[in-house]
């Protein structure tokens, strides 16, 4: 057991645990952040996806001795006060659930794509996100939702901005 | 001592054959409630109860009971109660399994009570809080609990229009309730529902005939409705069933057996107990409870178990296995599992051709992306456990079984859980929390990691159908015998009009621990009949859809054959090599489906991709029709994986591929154009729809591939090698 500083959605924690144990472990039984899911402990369902520096890991195989001082995000962390992240709209206005046990996992892979890639052909999409699994088999609407706010990204004035 | 109640409990599951388990099982439990219980908890207002149908003595009504007349029904199915804020609050045994039943029983109540949707709260699966429900499977719940919240529903509006009535001293027959208000259009005066109810405890039940919108009037119900409370599920706040916390909880863990059915010999439990971890042994149960996953795990491998286990049958070996054990065709539940008429003897030999062919279908399993999770906490003798089933009052049986406990002492509670397919009907992980938090005195959560999922829940049964058939030469089929060994017996029953027919239900003693699934045999059933159809139509030269539609009388299944063959382009011809074509349909559950599959098998590699579907789907007056469309494409999918590549390999009493980087299940790349047309039929009472479109996938997609490539295979899944014909 060690104490271990690390940062979730802006904020510092420590937390008092063994280097080797998961980070999804430690966001959900040490820090109450339940959002994001076990679904196969193996990296194969990306259920537990969360982001790293930006970058969409799979929390269930990363140990949170290798975390360092980099920034975690989970799906507690993207929307801004009561303002949905576009994805997580696009995700309620395409219904691109059923369960959505999956669901939490599907937008933070989606948020890692569209910071890398502005507008994702379908294809680049399904490349992208093969790794998440949705057994109730909403992939046309998770693919429609991540599209459309693709486009909704794309109208926002920071893309604008940043286009010019 | 518990254990041995507790493996006896879980093994009477073991050889319960699913469709019959579900027919049969009977609500026993017995409701005993005061109203002025009713009251205390909910608040004043309005309370109109369902009774069951068959608990006789309760079409009683009409008008509302004011105070003092306190019995209330005895078998009640659902409640609803309007506080006098105007708060509705619907109470029922169902529970959501991301089949949005939660969302689409609101608009039902929406609709006929003339209140927005999000004013409605559902209280879904709490075994204290609301009516017995036998569990939520079989695609009842539009069927019967639609219809029940509707009367409960529209009993309420018409006792609010009353009250108003008796207020302004009209006649009711003018009035008229919207936005939960009551409005009289000619004065245009109107008063709110919550008015109405100020200081009233009302109670009603439901009357034996009330007037229903009928579905051609709806507007709320035969809308589309975003999923109810959609936002918890988007930023990670719901809180599924592997989800909840209790101050003080412990993390259970179980020391698995090295096959099923093994015995446990012998237990040093020293280390593990050193390490400061609680450590249950009952009979074979071995578990612990420690304050972190991670403690828990290191103590359950610090364990030395000795366990002895017999032989068992291998998947290799399965389908001769199960022709052997088989029993003679018997129909042992009466449910209709076997039926005969005419001589099949007789036709077959008298028929101008003939047909024989063996399907087999594997065992595949379920895979919620939520595996099972209990959290449960004992308060002196009671026990509360926090699960995700699809049998909450089931669970409480099991529970109470299992602890010599009576039911009134558990209570289970279902949070919205991550999925189950049929799969998640029993309470393995609420016992065994249950039994570690009783020896540790404090709460204990248990989640099974995925491999235990795999291992220890149970299977969609493994089965062989053997077929044989006659057929005149102008395409008339006249001889049908179909037996069925082991899967099971829903949609056993053809719907092809044949006058000899001979169809068996054979049990056998599964070597895998089996039981429901979505579709159940359905998708079995169907795969070799209409595979079976498919080669009879080629045996004879005549086109597949005029070959079925000479042999089937059903309307509403022509007319979803019909449709389906329109949209997809029937009968043009191939443009690539490669290309197939494939269809397969039937009724299932009160529904009717054809699936008309194009496939693309690459010369070279083999590889088969399943290109596009069209689906046609008619389940009566629908109810919300984009969750019918996503229902429809997501039994699609997940049949696709059953067709093409899902199967559970196991050897001597192990699971061999248990696990999700050794099971492959249907992803993104795997997901073909779907196109789904749906019929409306307002005039026929709607039907669910989670199960039925999945039994067309199988025989649309093994059809295309035949005619790809002339290779007729007849076992799911068809290309267990990836993707590729072997």
């Amino acid at each position: 057991m060690a104490a271990i500083h690390l940062s979730v959605n802006r904020q510092s924690y420590t937390v008092d645990a063994d280097p080797q144990t998961s980070l999804l472990t430690v966001l959900r039984d040490h820090l109450d952040l339940t959002g994001s899911k076990y679904g196969c402990g193996e990296g194969q369902c990306g259920a537990c996806t969360v982001l790293v520096d930006g970058k969409a890991q799979r929390s269930c195989i990363t140990r949170l001795g290798t975390i360092g001082a980099k920034q975690i995000t989970t799906i507690e962390g993207i929307a801004a006060a009561d303002r949905l992240h576009p994805v997580q709209q696009a995700f309620l206005d395409e219904e691109a659930m059923q369960c959505a046990y999956c669901t939490s996992g599907m937008i933070m892979a989606a948020v890692s794509l569209l910071a890398v890639n502005r507008h994702p052909t379908h294809d680049e999409i399904v490349d992208f996100m093969e790794g998440n699994i949705c057994r109730c088999g909403t992939y046309p609407r998770i693919v429609s939702a991540i599209q459309k706010a693709a486009s909704v990204l794309a109208e926002s004035p920071a893309a604008k901005g940043a286009s010019r | 001592m518990s254990s041995k109640v507790m493996s006896s409990e879980v093994s009477s599951q073991l050889f319960l054959e699913p469709e019959r388990y579900e027919l049969k099982a009977a609500p026993v439990y017995r409701f005993d409630l005061d109203r002025r219980d009713f009251f205390k908890f909910l608040g004043a207002g309005l309370l109109v109860v369902s009774a069951l149908k068959h608990a006789g003595a309760v079409q009683e009504s009409g008008g509302a009971r004011r105070r003092g007349e306190d019995s209330l029904p005895k078998e009640i199915d659902a409640w609803l109660h309007i506080g006098e804020d105007g708060t509705v609050t619907v109470y029922t045994g169902k529970v959501e399994v991301g089949q949005n039943i939660r969302t689409s029983l609101s608009q039902a109540v929406a609709e006929e009570l003339h209140v927005p949707i999000d004013k409605i709260e559902l209280v879904m699966g709490d075994t204290q809080l609301t009516p017995f429900d036998m569990g939520t499977f079989g695609s009842r719940t539009t069927p019967t609990m639609n219809l029940q919240l509707r009367r409960v529903a529209a009993s309420a509006r018409d006792l609010l229009i009353g009250l108003a009535a008796t207020q302004w001293q009209t006649d009711p027959a003018h009035l008229v309730g919207s936005d939960a208000k009551v409005t009289d259009p000619q004065t245009n005066r109107s008063v709110e529902y919550a008015a109405l109810l100020k200081g009233q405890q009302l109670t009603q039940t439901l009357p034996a005939e009330d007037p229903l919108i009928p579905a051609a009037n709806w507007r709320v119900a035969g809308q589309s409705a975003h999923k109810v409370a959609g936002r918890d599920f988007v930023t990670g706040r719901h809180r599924y069933p592997s989800d909840q916390t209790l101050p003080d909880m412990l993390h259970g863990k179980l020391l698995r057996p090295p096959a099923f059915g093994a015995t446990l010999l012998s237990l040093d439990s020293q280390k593990a107990e050193q390490m400061g971890a609680v450590v249950v042994r009952d009979g074979n149960f071995v578990g612990v409870a420690a304050p972190s996953v991670a403690l828990a795990s290191s103590a359950v491998a610090a364990l030395h178990a000795e366990w002895k286990s017999d032989p068992q049958p291998s998947s290799k070996d399965l389908f001769d296995y199960l022709k052997k054990d088989a029993t003679e065709g018997k129909d042992p539940s009466g449910d209709g599992d076997s039926y005969e008429t005419g001589s099949v003897d007789k036709a077959l030999a008298s028929a101008d051709h003939h047909l024989q062919q063996t399907y087999t279908v594997s065992y595949i399993a379920h895979v919620p992306l939520e595996p099972r999770a209990a959290l449960a906490k004992w308060d002196g003798d009671k026990v509360t456990v926090w699960t995700g089933t699809q049998r909450p009052f089931g669970v409480r049986g099991q529970l109470a079984e299992a602890f010599r406990i009576p039911e009134e002492k558990v209570r289970v509670l279902m949070p919205d859980t991550g999925s189950g397919y049929g799969g998640k009907h029993t309470g393995e992980t609420a016992i065994e929390a249950a039994r570690l938090a009783r020896a540790a005195k404090r709460p204990v959560k248990v989640v099974w990691t995925r491999e235990e999922e795999f291992t220890w829940a149970y299977f969609r049964p493994a089965g062989v159908i053997d077929v044989k058939s006659g057929v005149a030469a102008d395409g008339a089929i006249t001889a049908w015998e179909f037996h069925n060994y082991n899967s099971g017996s829903a949609g056993i029953r053809t719907y092809y009009e044949i006058p000899n027919q001979r169809i068996m239900f054979h049990e056998v003693n599964s070597p895998l621990r089996q039981g429901s699934y979505r579709a159940l045999a359905a998708t079995a059933n169907h795969f070799a009949r209409e595979s079976h159809m498919d080669e009879l139509a080629h045996t004879l030269k005549l086109d597949p859809l005029e070959f079925r539609l000479k042999n089937l009388k059903n309307e509403r299944l022509r007319a979803v054959f019909q449709a389906a063959a329109k949209r997809f382009g029937w009968g043009a011809s191939k443009s690539t090599p490669g290309q197939g074509f494939g269809m397969g349909g039937g009724y299932e559950k009160l529904g009717n489906i054809a699936t008309f599959a194009e496939v693309n098998v690459d010369g070279k590699s083999g590889e088969v991709k399943v290109v596009r579907v069209v689906s046609a789907f008619e389940c009566g007056a629908i109810v919300n029709p984009d969750n019918l469309r996503s229902q429809i494409e997501g039994s699609n999918i997940q049949g696709l994986g059953g067709a093409l590549f899902e199967a559970i390999e196991f050897e001597n009493g192990k699971i061999l591929n248990g696990r999700l980087s050794r099971y492959r299940v249907p992803r993104f790349s795997d997901v073909p154009a779907l196109d789904t047309v749906l019929l409306d039929r307002k005039d026929l009472p709607s039907a669910g729809a989670g199960e039925c479109p999945m039994i067309g996938m199988a025989p649309a997609i093994a059809n295309a591939i035949f005619d790809a490539t002339a290779r007729r295979l007849r076992s799911l899944p068809l290309v267990p090698n990836g993707l590729k014909l072997s």
